[in-house]
């Protein structure tokens, strides 16, 4: 065993905190919570112009997965817009590794270059946990497919060039067998979206498919088999890019407002901030170890979920202890006079219930955990 | 995929040849010398001493020490290794004691404390004002006691007491003098290095227990039938199971890095706010937290799913539910250790 990063991963890292340090000010950070759009084009371009964005792509010729871990991990901890990139990044990894030459010198070169975005039409209004069930239908017409549909929780589809979109192609199979994945451009004429606000700051969207028409060469993977390709996108995602450690963002600006308020010197406030450095340290070895089995040829599934379940529990734990902590000033937002840490713990209370929700549900995460790795019977 | 040669050299989570091997021949070992019944027999004093002699057989009890001193060479992180099997199948010996007292005495170690013939024990709470050591773990058994005393790291020879008071966890601990036949063995800084390797491997004895209790947690509901089905197969029942895996793993994780850290990093680092640890004691104290409470958690929970009988004496999750208790709170409350962390996290008048 040895925890020790590479000289390599050393230096990437500290590139990655310089260019941090010198595109995500203050106001890039307002930006995002004024506008609910979590992206920033000035990250992308940055990290884009040094060849990060290619190096970090799963599966491409950097591939890294150490590497993606630490770029996500000190995205996260900066407090900066990084959704875009996790989903663009996402993306481009299902298409590069499932579609065609054409996807890839199209979609790969534009989100991997930090020209265009890509969004995830994967939920639907009534398909959610139970996303196989999904039923915008993709027909067949001449060379061309026909769809038409509705997607949920489309973030960032507003500023994407790209959706990957999960559609229904086949009814008399099992739900499983009949779904076809697409790689859709945002401007094709008949997809609109209106806007979707949350309890935390974030934006995101409901999209409508209304007789939208693509060719067939926008189709990613064989017809009938879009769950297979859901299942690289899964296996390239969780865990790694994000979302596993917001829980250090949140106790750098709560230990700041303990220092500045005195809070710093009461038993409680110390226990809770002590107990929450710990599953902070936790929850980035459990994401180190999906990371580092991705680098060693492993697909980290059921760990990936693990360290998703601890993480996201582990945030919601603390985000309620240092809310109660501060009392009444720690829910004031954003720009509100006397806001402890100047609203980021109001921020963080608001933003905490998602992370259990997004990207799997805890109760999907423990379905897995349970039936793949424990090995239980399947569920009555 | 990257290929084998680009895999990086040094970060590695996998076990090396050395601590895998460790890992065969002690689960093995312990499968084999350490049923449940060999636990119920060394009750209530927690001592097995064929168990003891089994070890001394294959010279696990000095494996800590150093070669040229005649012991094992072992590395902390090839220990921690053999404690999750000894914790997992709860072995009444003295091994975690043993091997941090052995270690502890440097060079002033004698062949029969490296053979195990004679058991030294690690008090990890400083002596009383009175000059007792209290409550040492294994202190009713071991010759020894290495422990911090009067501002003095010490080892102190005295007759083992050979029982102590009835304890929830049937360990044998005992007070002990502080006083007497002592020796200096070190200064402050041994101490904190000899209580940073207690802590490690209690915590890993504990991941052990913890790990081994939800297996038999996970046995159980598959086997048991009610309502015409396995309970295991009840939703409410699995992600119960499902919730334990992650604190499981981390404290896993966590113990292997402590481990590493006390064996591979001289001047580490503690920056909680930038989540950056890699000093050795620190994490040694993060893990012994973490393990704590998630055999707490296991046991709690694995129990409960056992409905009655884990209630009754004739299941073996009881022995798991009692000692993960005992064992943890043998360097003192946890309350107190998260309380002594914390200042070393957000150091008092330090500004981060």
């Amino acid at each position: 065993m040895n925890f020790q990063l590479s000289d390599d991963a050393l230096a990437i890292r500290s590139r990655i905190r310089e260019i941090l340090a010198e595109v995500i000010t203050d106001e890039v950070i307002d930006r995002q919570h004024r506008t609910g759009t979590f992206a920033s084009q000035e990250l992308a371009d940055a990290l884009a112009a040094e060849g990060l964005l290619q190096r970090a792509m799963p599966g491409g010729a950097g591939g890294d997965p150490i590497e993606l871990w630490l770029l996500f991990n000190e995205l996260e901890k900066a407090g900066a817009p990084y959704d875009d990139l996790a989903v663009s990044l996402m993306v481009a990894a299902v298409v590069n590794k499932v579609g065609t030459d054409r996807h890839r010198s199209t979609v790969v070169a534009e989100l991997t270059s930090g020209r265009a975005r890509a969004c995830l039409g994967y939920s639907e209004p009534d398909a959610g946990s139970d996303v196989a069930a999904a039923t915008t239908r993709a027909v067949r017409d001449g060379d061309d497919w026909v769809i038409d549909g509705a997607k949920m929780w489309t973030s960032l589809g507003h500023v994407a060039q790209w959706m990957l979109l999960l559609t229904r192609t086949n009814t008399d199979v099992a739900k499983h067998r009949g779904l076809t994945m697409f790689i859709v451009p945002m401007d094709t004429p008949g997809i609109s979206l209106q806007p979707v606000h949350t309890l935390g700051s974030e934006r995101t969207n409901a999209t409508f498919l209304d007789g939208v028409r693509v060719g067939d060469e926008w189709r990613v993977g064989e017809v009938d088999g879009g769950w297979a390709v859901m299942g690289t996108a899964i296996a390239f995602e969780r865990g790694v890019v994000g979302g596993t450690n917001p829980g250090i963002a949140l106790l750098r600006e709560f230990w700041r407002w303990a220092e500045e308020s005195g809070g710093a010197s009461d038993p409680i406030v110390r226990d809770h901030a002590a107990r929450v450095a710990i599953d902070n340290h936790l929850a980035t070895l459990l994401t180190q170890r999906s990371a580092w089995i991705a680098a060693t040829g492993g697909i980290p599934g059921v760990e990936g979920s693990t360290a998703k379940i601890f993480a996201s529990e582990a945030y919601q734990k603390a985000c309620a202890w240092f809310l109660d902590d501060a009392g009444p000033a720690g829910t004031l937002s954003f720009h509100a006079e006397g806001a402890a840490a100047d609203g980021w713990i109001d921020y963080h209370a608001r933003h905490s219930p998602v992370t259990t929700i997004y990207g799997g549900t805890t109760e999907v995460s423990r379905n897995a955990v349970a039936q793949r790795h424990l090995g239980l019977p399947r569920t009555q | 995929m990257l290929h084998e040669d680009d895999v990086m050299s040094s970060f590695d989570l996998g076990w090396s040849e050395d601590e895998r091997l460790v890992a065969e021949s002690f689960h093995a070992f312990f499968a084999r010398e350490c049923p449940p019944a060999v636990v119920r027999r060394a009750e209530p004093l927690g001592f097995s001493p064929t168990l003891w002699s089994s070890l001394i057989a294959i010279d696990a009890p000095g494996m800590g020490v150093a070669a040229s001193l005649g012991g094992g060479d072992a590395t902390m992180g090839q220990l921690v290794v053999a404690m999750i099997e000894a914790g997992a199948r709860l072995a009444p010996v003295p091994l975690v004691e043993h091997l941090v007292g052995s270690r502890a005495l440097g060079s002033l170690v004698t062949g029969d404390i490296v053979s195990g013939s004679t058991v030294a024990a690690f008090a990890p709470r400083a002596a009383s004002a009175a000059g007792c050591w209290e409550l040492v773990p294994a202190g009713a058994i071991a010759a020894f006691v290495v422990g911090w005393s009067d501002d003095e790291f010490v080892a102190v020879r005295s007759s083992p007491p050979g029982s102590g008071p009835a304890n929830m966890a049937d360990a044998p601990v005992a007070d002990r003098p502080a006083s007497g036949d002592r020796i200096v063995i070190g200064d402050a800084g041994a101490w904190r290095r000899a209580r940073a390797e207690w802590e490690v491997l209690t915590a890993a004895s504990l991941v052990g227990l913890a790990s081994h209790a939800l297996v038999m947690g996970v046995d159980y509901v598959k086997s048991r039938h009610q309502f015409g089905v396995p309970i295991g197969s009840f939703q409410s029942v699995q992600h119960g199971l499902a919730g334990l895996v992650p604190l499981v793993e981390g404290a896993r994780l966590l113990v292997y890095k402590a481990a590493w850290a006390l064996d591979d990093v001289a001047s580490g680092v503690v920056d909680v706010i930038d989540n950056e640890i890699t000093d050795g004691p620190t994490l040694a104290a993060m893990a012994f937290v973490a393990a704590a409470e998630t055999a707490a958690a296991v046991t709690d929970r694995v129990l409960h799913y056992h409905g009655g009988y884990g209630y009754s004496t004739e299941y073996d999750i009881q022995l798991y539910y009692r000692r993960a208790r005992g064992w943890a709170l043998a360097g003192g409350s946890l309350s107190g250790r998260v309380r002594e962390l914390a200042d070393v996290f957000f150091p008092v008048g330090a500004r981060s």
